[in-house]
């Protein structure tokens, strides 16, 4: 994996991603979580091109209506994408169906080129949406619209103190990372690094296992009796309303499709 | 190891996303508001292990750490596995939304596993020992997980069978290096806070 990709995640702290303010951040969070799970459920389900490559069209226009920053959620894509053209290399010669051409006697078939293509565009179609409708709002924002969808209560508890944390503990892990590069550890294919490693991870165990009793501690003191309370009152407005019948008679007519298809 | 949405076919998106509603159920049932600061802080480390790449060969790989988390939490693995992959899908694009139980199952099941395995070796008086349970451990989970990995691709069509295959070959030098990697965080912890490990937190 590049060494960039590497750094933005180990600098992630439960922001949101990148982004200049759009009407898309004026919806409902609620709305944006639901709407995003239903456009992944039709177009995963989906058989024919048409629907699939209708979703990724609007995925891509989600993408630019959220104004999210181009090249880094290309990166995130292509990361997976480079996947995918694994995928795209294998299938065709282990699907049977109409021979494409053959390579040392192994025919690649059409079939199975299109199902191959086909799981790539599902793939980036339900990521992008992701990424416009659901990763532009800040993760603790998500567990508070996840709270109130009625996802159990200490699954969303367990999301915030997860958030909270990581950058708690990223930091503490880039200092002893720091403290042995300082030392002139590299890292490289061999048993002290793998020991080293190993060490540095029981130590960052102990140390973050010490911290979370420190805070809980700290936290009762100051009356935590075990839960957060989501004091925020999310109200459905007439944009969020238009919104989400809009975006369902989209999804309708990719259903619709579908069964067209189906029919034919 | 993630796998992507629109791969699996729907008999096995159900079956894992049942599956592990299940798990994740049993684990919050055994998880208290209590014990939500420590478990939250156990799954930031291993979201944070999954970005300590390490050089192998030509190539690099990161660490999975399933198995020493098993050890650690053991059905609790469930719901701090899952909320840890559902962040990583929403904001780094790993894996899928629709695959995330199925995702979620290959990788909590084994620590699951791994903590019933280890539960008495890893709390041997005598810190190698211990450390050779937990270095089962780690290699033993990656294993299981790699095999539900290709089991999974399997069982949703002929023609991902030859991927299946190429899991289990590759996934050998990632488990020996998780092994050693167990090995010596465990004989860490067990040298120098050996409380740490004989707690039960679920």
């Amino acid at each position: 994996m590049p060494q960039n990709l590497e750094h933005s995640l180990a600098s992630w702290s439960g922001q949101a991603l990148k982004h200049e303010t759009s009407w898309i951040d004026d919806i409902d969070a609620r709305v944006r979580v639901v709407c995003s799970g239903l456009f992944a459920l039709v177009v995963v389900l989906s058989e024919q091109f048409t629907p699939t490559l209708l979703g990724l069209f609007c995925a891509f226009f989600l993408v630019k209506m959220s104004k999210l920053n181009i090249k880094r959620t290309l990166r995130r894509v292509i990361a997976m994408d480079f996947f995918m053209l694994a995928l795209i290399c294998i299938l065709p010669f282990t699907t049977p169906g109409e021979p494409m051409f053959t390579v040392f006697g192994l025919a690649a078939s059409w079939q199975g080129l299109s199902h191959a293509l086909l799981i790539t565009i599902k793939a980036n179609a339900v990521l992008l949406v992701l990424f416009s409708l659901v990763a532009t709002m800040s993760a603790s924002t998500l567990g508070h619209a996840l709270a109130h969808l009625k996802v159990p209560d200490k699954l969303v508890h367990l999301l915030l103190f997860m958030v909270r944390y990581l950058d708690v503990i990223s930091q503490e892990y880039k200092k002893m990372r720091r403290a042995m590069q300082a030392r002139a550890f590299v890292l490289r294919t061999n048993r002290h690094t793998w020991k080293s490693i190993g060490y540095l991870f029981g130590m960052l165990l102990i140390r973050s296992v010490e911290r979370a009793e420190r805070i809980s501690d700290a936290m009762k003191c100051r009356g935590f009796c075990g839960r957060y309370y989501l004091n925020d009152k999310m109200k459905i407005s007439n944009v969020d309303w238009f919104f989400g019948l809009f975006f369902l008679c989209f999804l309708l007519l990719l259903i619709g499709l579908n069964i067209h298809g189906l029919l034919q | 190891m993630h796998i992507v949405d629109g791969a699996l076919s729907l008999p096995v998106l159900v079956t894992g996303g049942v599956l592990s509603a299940i798990g994740v159920y049993i684990g919050l049932k055994k998880m208290d508001y209590e014990h939500l600061p420590l478990v939250g802080v156990l799954a930031s480390v291993f979201f944070i292990a999954s970005y300590i790449h390490l050089p192998l060969g030509l190539s690099s790989v990161h660490l999975i750490m399933n198995g020493l988390l098993g050890i650690l939490l053991g059905w609790v693995a469930f719901p701090a596995l899952l909320v840890a992959l559902l962040l990583q899908v929403i904001f780094f694009g790993f894996g899928g939304l629709l695959v995330l139980g199925v995702n979620t199952l290959n990788i909590a099941l084994p620590a699951v596993i791994i903590y019933y395995v280890c539960y008495k070796g890893i709390r041997n008086k005598n810190a190698k020992v211990a450390a050779i349970w937990g270095a089962i451990g780690g290699a033993g989970a990656i294993i299981i997980t790699s095999v539900m990995v290709a089991l999974s691709l399997a069982l949703s069509g002929e023609s991902f069978i030859l991927a299946a295959k190429a899991i289990l070959p590759a996934h050998i030098p990632i488990m020996i290096l998780e092994g050693f990697v167990s090995y010596a965080a465990v004989y860490l912890i067990h040298t120098v806070k050996p409380e740490f490990i004989t707690k039960e937190y679920s």
